[in-house]
């Protein structure tokens, strides 16, 4: 059994890096100012004085043409992950990750694979505003071809992101900003986290609150008082929601006959109707004996005043109402 | 030509024959003409099984640009790589690749390069160092980059050829890759096929220089601009980029001046250009203009290249049999090649 210590998300992801740097000569990192900067969170931190620039390598500010570069570099051979400084930047690249990046096996008839890893900083709650904040993760859940995982805990981000590395496949990852620096335990060593599978973190009785992201450890702290005042909560992490584990939503709404989905991304569109319509379209169906409710973004960009900020995602508050209303006939 | 992509005549005997007459073995001149009339009666064929409702979808036809792909191709080996364009039958078939998968391909077959699954506009032979067409602008430049880099790093010594056309230089991926190319010296050669015009509009009515070439001066790499319908000069060009690839120069930009005759894709009526301008370039028609050099340098007979016309067309039918002939993809497969099979533990 490996050594287990008390390192932060952040820590938890360059440990992830490191060991994939150390091990596979074709792992190299790629993006803005993640060299002797560091990274804009600080993130790939020292990597650079110990594996160098050839492995750890500053790019001009060209997100679409880095995001093509470590495309055409994996099906080349190597093993790229590509940090954006924030996932906002995203939009400038998705030409080469949704046209490019997931479409170029099927095209070619299964002649190449693209086993790039891109890393996201995303969310807010740190004033950044509008263009900063985004939880854009549903934007590529949409597509085809790609991955598309969003770790909560230090353990999960350093065993997906290696799981990502074994991936012959695009994977998208969705690191939280907040969560970089938030502690857990995390083994030393390799070891990975299956990609396309959710979590039960907390088992409960009355009600399932369906979590990506940060909205996890929230759900959690939800949980605590729910149970306080006489609610149990079931939570799940969903961890991956491209390809998404259905059946251990399907199993969890089954037995507790509700579903909460809190989730970051604007409320519509996104994450919470397809967790909704996996409930509706499987034997769930029957169980349910409310309907279900999404706590999802407001539907306006990430706002700058800090109280507007926090009303514009769903706040631990805002669960345990949620929930209390939908477990109301249970109590 | 500009100086950099020139070559010298050699000083002892002074041969002024044109460089590629002088640098290539006669046979590799033949398979080069072989392989342009290929690509020209492979187009002129599958326009025609188009028309006959034979294959769907749409098409770009590079007919009247061969020379440019045929010489850039010329000098590469079966390991280095390019990137093309939705106008890329031509590169496709001057890398190498056999147009019997290419028909399949366009029948939409299991036999094709795609397996059915990318038509025209996807057409690859990643075996073959083609890592495919690309339906988005400027798509394929990028990837070429990042193609380069792994090369550099995993096989020294291999090349990556990015083609692309004059409307491509417009988009910002043209301009993140060749900056990035050149900060980092990867082993690719940016060859720009301007053929005046992105679909209706000319280079003169979109793009600020006159020649696409000028915009290497912004990106520090050495470029040249060559007459593209000339597969001599086309061949000459690419010497000096290549060398620079190869030893660690870092990448170059050619600009081939070159003119497609046929409307942009099936549905063009070409209603931005005029009738006598379209005749004028078929005057400067590459094929003829190679074939005339190779009876001029005593490389072929007419009676050869009357030969190799005539095998063209027995390979092109042939071709086209075994298209028809080749299965469907099964419907059922649908889902494949979204991701990846892995074997489940
Ligand atoms: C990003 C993008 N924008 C627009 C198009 C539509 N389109 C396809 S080809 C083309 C013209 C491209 O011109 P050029 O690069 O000169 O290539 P050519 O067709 O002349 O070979 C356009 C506008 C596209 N496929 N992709
Ligand atoms: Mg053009």
């Amino acid at each position: 059994m490996n050594d287990v210590s008390e390192i932060s998300y952040a820590e938890a992801i360059k440990d992830a890096m490191a060991i994939a740097l150390q091990a596979d000569e074709r792992v190299f990192l790629m993006g803005e100012d993640i060299g002797v900067y560091g990274g804009a969170f600080q993130v790939t931190g020292d990597l650079v004085h110990r594996f160098g620039e050839d492995r750890v390598i500053d790019m001009p500010i060209s997100e679409l043409a880095g995001a093509g570069v470590a495309v055409g570099a994996a099906v080349n051979g190597l093993r790229p992950i590509l940090e954006f400084q924030f996932s906002d930047f995203a939009a400038l690249a998705m030409e080469q990750i949704a046209n490019q990046a997931a479409k170029m096996r099927y095209m070619l008839g299964g002649e190449v694979s693209v086993p790039v890893v891109m890393r996201f900083p995303s969310g807010s709650g740190t004033g950044a505003a509008a263009q900063h904040s985004q939880s854009l993760e549903a934007w590529f859940g949409h597509v085809p071809g790609l991955k598309v995982v969003q770790p909560s805990t230090p353990y999960d981000a350093k065993g997906l992101l290696l799981a990502a590395l074994e991936d012959p496949d695009p994977v998208m990852i969705f690191e939280h900003k907040l969560l970089y620096k938030v502690k857990g335990e995390v083994p030393e060593g390799h070891y990975t986290v299956p990609i396309g599978k959710a979590a039960v973190v907390l088992e409960g009785r009355d009600l399932t609150i369906v979590a990506s992201s940060i909205m996890v450890p929230r759900a959690l702290d939800a949980a605590g008082e729910l149970a306080r005042q006489g609610v149990s909560a079931e939570v799940i992490d969903l961890r991956t929601i491209r390809p998404l584990d259905r059946e251990t939503i399907v199993k969890s709404v089954c037995k507790t006959h509700r579903l909460l989905c809190v989730y970051e991304g604007v409320k519509t569109l996104g994450i919470g109707a397809e967790v909704s319509a996996s409930v509706v379209e499987s034997e769930a169906f029957d169980f349910l004996d409310a309907p279900i409710v999404r706590l999802g973004g407001a539907e306006s960009p990430i706002p700058y005043n800090p109280e507007l900020e926090k009303a514009a995602v769903p706040q631990k508050e805002n669960i345990i109402d949620a929930a209390l209303a939908l477990a109301s006939g249970v109590r | 030509m500009t100086g950099y992509f020139k070559q010298q005549a050699s000083p002892e005997n002074l041969d002024d024959r044109p460089f590629a007459i002088r640098h290539y073995s006669a046979d590799r001149l033949k398979d080069a003409l072989y392989r342009m009339h290929l690509i020209r009666r492979f187009e002129e064929s599958a326009e025609d099984c188009y028309m006959r409702g034979l294959i769907h979808g749409t098409m770009h036809l590079s007919i009247g640009q061969e020379a440019s792909a045929m010489g850039a191709c010329m000098s590469l080996t079966p390991d280095d790589q390019i990137t093309s364009t939705h106008r890329g039958h031509g590169h496709c078939i001057a890398k190498g690749a056999d147009v019997a998968r290419m028909f399949a391909e366009f029948f939409g077959r299991q036999t094709g390069y795609c397996k059915g699954r990318g038509g025209s506009m996807h057409i690859a032979d990643v075996a073959g160092g083609n890592l495919g067409a690309n339906g988005i602008v400027a798509g394929g430049i990028p990837i070429a980059v990042g193609a380069a880099m792994a090369n550099k790093r995993l096989h020294p010594g291999r090349v990556v050829v990015s083609f692309f056309g004059d409307g491509a230089n417009n988009e910002g991926a043209f301009h993140e890759s060749l900056n990035m190319a050149s900060v980092w010296k990867l082993p690719v050669i940016f060859v720009c096929e301007n053929n005046g015009y992105g679909m209706s509009t000319s280079t003169a009515r979109s793009t600020a220089v006159e020649h696409i070439a000028t915009r290497a001066g912004g990106y520090n790499m050495p470029a040249g601009i060559v007459d593209g319908n000339n597969f001599s000069d086309v061949t000459e060009a690419m010497q000096p980029a290549l060398r620079r690839a190869r030893t660690g120069g870092g990448p170059s930009l050619l600009e081939c001046k070159t003119y497609r005759w046929r409307g942009h894709s099936k549905s063009d009526r070409n209603l931005y250009r005029t009738k006598e301008e379209i005749q004028q370039w078929q005057r400067k028609d590459p094929i003829a203009r190679f074939e005339s050099s190779l009876l001029e340098y005593g490389i072929a007979t007419q009676h050869q290249i009357q030969q190799t016309a005539d095998r063209v067309e027995g390979d092109i039918e042939r071709a086209i049999d075994y298209a028809k002939e080749s299965p469907q993809p099964s419907v059922k497969d649908l889902l494949k090649y979204v991701y990846t099979e892995q074997q489940t533990p």
